[in-house]
């Protein structure tokens, strides 16, 4: 009966997929119709040839989904990173903006590539790899749901090539990070409720008393990132035949909506999901239980609390209310404190293991993560404060934040988390190479110095020139005058960016050796002959 | 009173005490001194499960142990 009824689902996708690229009103929404029909049909394929096959039921944890989003990680990393370098390449040499790419491939376009690939397809896909992991092994339970997990991986990769092939051709609604238009938001919904679904499943059937952590964590970034996605994303669609489709708000009830939204994606996305991975991930690699535990929890409901509060500091100066402005600054600066008690329960996780930092690459690039955690987290309330805002916002000095959030404490601590698992999920006694961790770990570290270094300078100069003025009260730069004074130090973000991309094309390198090389790990359950 | 004033009047005012009631609470309860054991025992939880789920009940485990004494 099931096996009828998926037959009988994809095979209507797939129909009005081809009836909809028939009918297509752009060029965005065709492309996607086809990529909608060609999988909708490949899968009634692949269901038609295992009709009526036995399921076998297993007991072990649900490994295979994880490896698959190791290696999705991974291969987004590059991809985004990549697209990170060319961009920045594209700001310092304008000529890259190759004419025979025009309305393709230009800044304009591939920016939210980068973006999105970074943030979702890397990022999002070392959440859901690393959910499941810690999951599983702090419930002491397999995944809820059968195969449900993996129609949460394989959704989220459809959700993401139909987001970066509509920025390409042109599907945006142009909100920041949120920019697929209609119906990509409403698959995400779905995968989104399905992964939900899984998680709240396997919690529910837990072999532990307490819910670890962790686990808390994730919930909150998964239950939030729902919420924000779904308000956000209130459209109504010109044609469903079209990717063009109207906002709900307008004005400046707009404007705090997506702000609202993209304050919270890195609070909830970047911040809740990755300190989830840092709080189990941390402890297992020093081989301590993390600092306190009481602390643990005062960090997650106050930063829960307050990230929510947070999103009017990206308004300051606009249509929207002071008061609202003011709410946002001062709850972003009393944030500073549950992040730093964070980042403190991080790093004396190592207290009375320091050595290990002298000793192994991996557990020195989860501290350096911290740090940057801690960093950015400092350099964030600052910047909200409306003064400092008035001298910042709009500058490069902005970029140089994210990316010091973004490469220091995401990346590096999902780099620490795929270095931990791939050995673990392939079963292998060790890494290939930790001198290549130390290489990864140092070019990344000094890449990130050269971006946000460069942004600094960069951004603060842009600032200050845009608000010179003479004795007579006339400005005294164009727009033009900063873009030119800007060109060293774009070139070396760039340079940061590609030391940064060269880090992960070595970590790749070294995690498929690991999986080809490294001696397999002696089974744990295979016991010593009973003597 | 339009729903916009009379929500914001409730937001800032009996809304806003309740959620501070509410996390006032959540530090309380981490910071309760009955709860040490409790958390130590939490704080363990990733050290346990490594490689395989947790077995349905204890009576199975005994079994295991039953038969490995036996061997």
């Amino acid at each position: 009966m099931w096996d009828f009824l998926k037959l009988a689902v994809l095979a209507v996708i797939a129909v009005f997929a081809a009836y909809a690229a028939n009918q297509a009103r752009d060029l965005a929404y065709f492309v996607h119709a086809l990529i909608v029909m060609a999988v909708a049909g490949g899968l009634f394929l692949y269901q038609l040839r295992r009709f009526g096959e036995e399921r076998v039921v297993e007991t072990g944890y649900m490994d295979q989904v994880i490896r698959y989003g190791v290696i999705a990680t991974a291969f987004w990393g590059i991809v985004g990173f990549l697209m990170g370098v060319f961009v920045a390449f594209q700001l310092a040499f304008p000529g890259l903006n190759f004419e025979f790419l025009q309305g393709m491939g230009n800044f304009g376009r591939l920016r939210p590539l980068h973006t999105s690939a970074v943030i979702f397809a890397f990022g999002g896909n070392a959440l859901i790899a690393t959910s499941f992991y810690v999951v599983q092994r702090t419930s002491a339970a397999r995944l809820w749901g059968g195969n449900l997990a993996w129609f949460v991986f394989w959704g989220y990769q459809l959700f993401i090539v139909l987001a970066a092939t509509g920025y390409v051709l042109g599907a945006t609604q142009s909100k920041e990070y949120a920019e697929p238009e209609w119906y990509t938001d409403l698959w995400l919904t779905i995968v989104w409720v399905a992964y939900l679904a899984v998680f709240l499943g396997t919690l529910y059937k837990r072999k532990e008393k307490h819910i670890y952590v962790a686990n808390w964590f994730y919930l909150s970034f998964i239950v939030t990132i729902a919420m924000l996605h779904v308000v956000n994303n209130l459209a109504v669609p010109v044609s469903i035949f079209g990717s063009k489709s109207v906002q709900l708000f307008a004005g400046v009830q707009d404007a705090m909506t997506q702000w609202w939204y993209g304050h919270n994606a890195v609070g909830f996305f970047l911040t809740a999901g990755f300190l989830g991975m840092m709080y189990y991930f941390v402890p297992k690699q020093a081989e301590r239980p993390v600092y306190s535990y009481k602390l643990s929890i005062i960090h997650f409901w106050a930063l829960i609390f307050l990230y929510i509060w947070a999103g009017p500091h990206h308004l300051h100066y606009t249509a929207l209310p002071d008061w609202a402005s003011t709410l946002g600054m001062v709850m972003s600066v009393i944030l500073w404190m549950p992040s730093w008690g964070g980042m403190i329960n991080g790093l004396m996780t190592l207290s009375g293991a320091w050595d290990k930092l002298r000793t192994d690459p991996i557990i020195r690039m989860m501290v350096v993560s911290v740090a940057f955690y801690g960093m950015s987290t400092f350099e964030g309330p600052m910047m909200s404060i409306r003064a400092v805002n008035s001298l910042s916002h709009y500058t490069d000095w902005t970029i140089g934040h994210v990316h010091s959030g973004a490469l220091g404490w995401n990346g590096m601590i999902t780099f620490g988390a795929l270095y931990f698992l791939v050995p673990k999920l392939w079963r292998r006694e060790r890494l290939y190479s930790l001198s290549l961790v130390s290489w990864h770990f140092w070019l990344a570290t000094i890449g990130i110095v050269l971006y946000a270094s460069s942004m600094w300078v960069s951004g603060i100069m842009e600032g200050l020139m845009w608000r010179e003025v003479d004795a007579q009260g006339f400005l005294v730069n164009s727009f033009a005058d900063t873009v030119a004074a800007k060109f060293p130090m774009n070139v070396v973000r760039a340079t940061g960016g590609l030391l940064y991309l060269t880090g992960a094309l070595i970590m790749c390198y070294n995690l498929w050796m690991t999986v080809k090389r490294s001696p397999a790990a002696a089974e744990a359950t295979a016991a010593a002959p009973a003597e | 009173m339009e729903t916009y004033s009379l929500l914001r009047e409730f937001a800032d005012s009996w809304f806003m005490l309740a959620i501070f009631a509410f996390f006032l609470g959540t530090v309380a309860w981490a910071l309760r001194p009955g709860g040490r054991r409790q958390h130590e025992d939490a704080a363990q939880i990733p050290f346990r499960h490594e490689d395989q789920p947790a077995r349905d009940d204890a009576l199975a485990a005994s079994a295991d142990n039953l038969k490995e004494a036996r061997q």
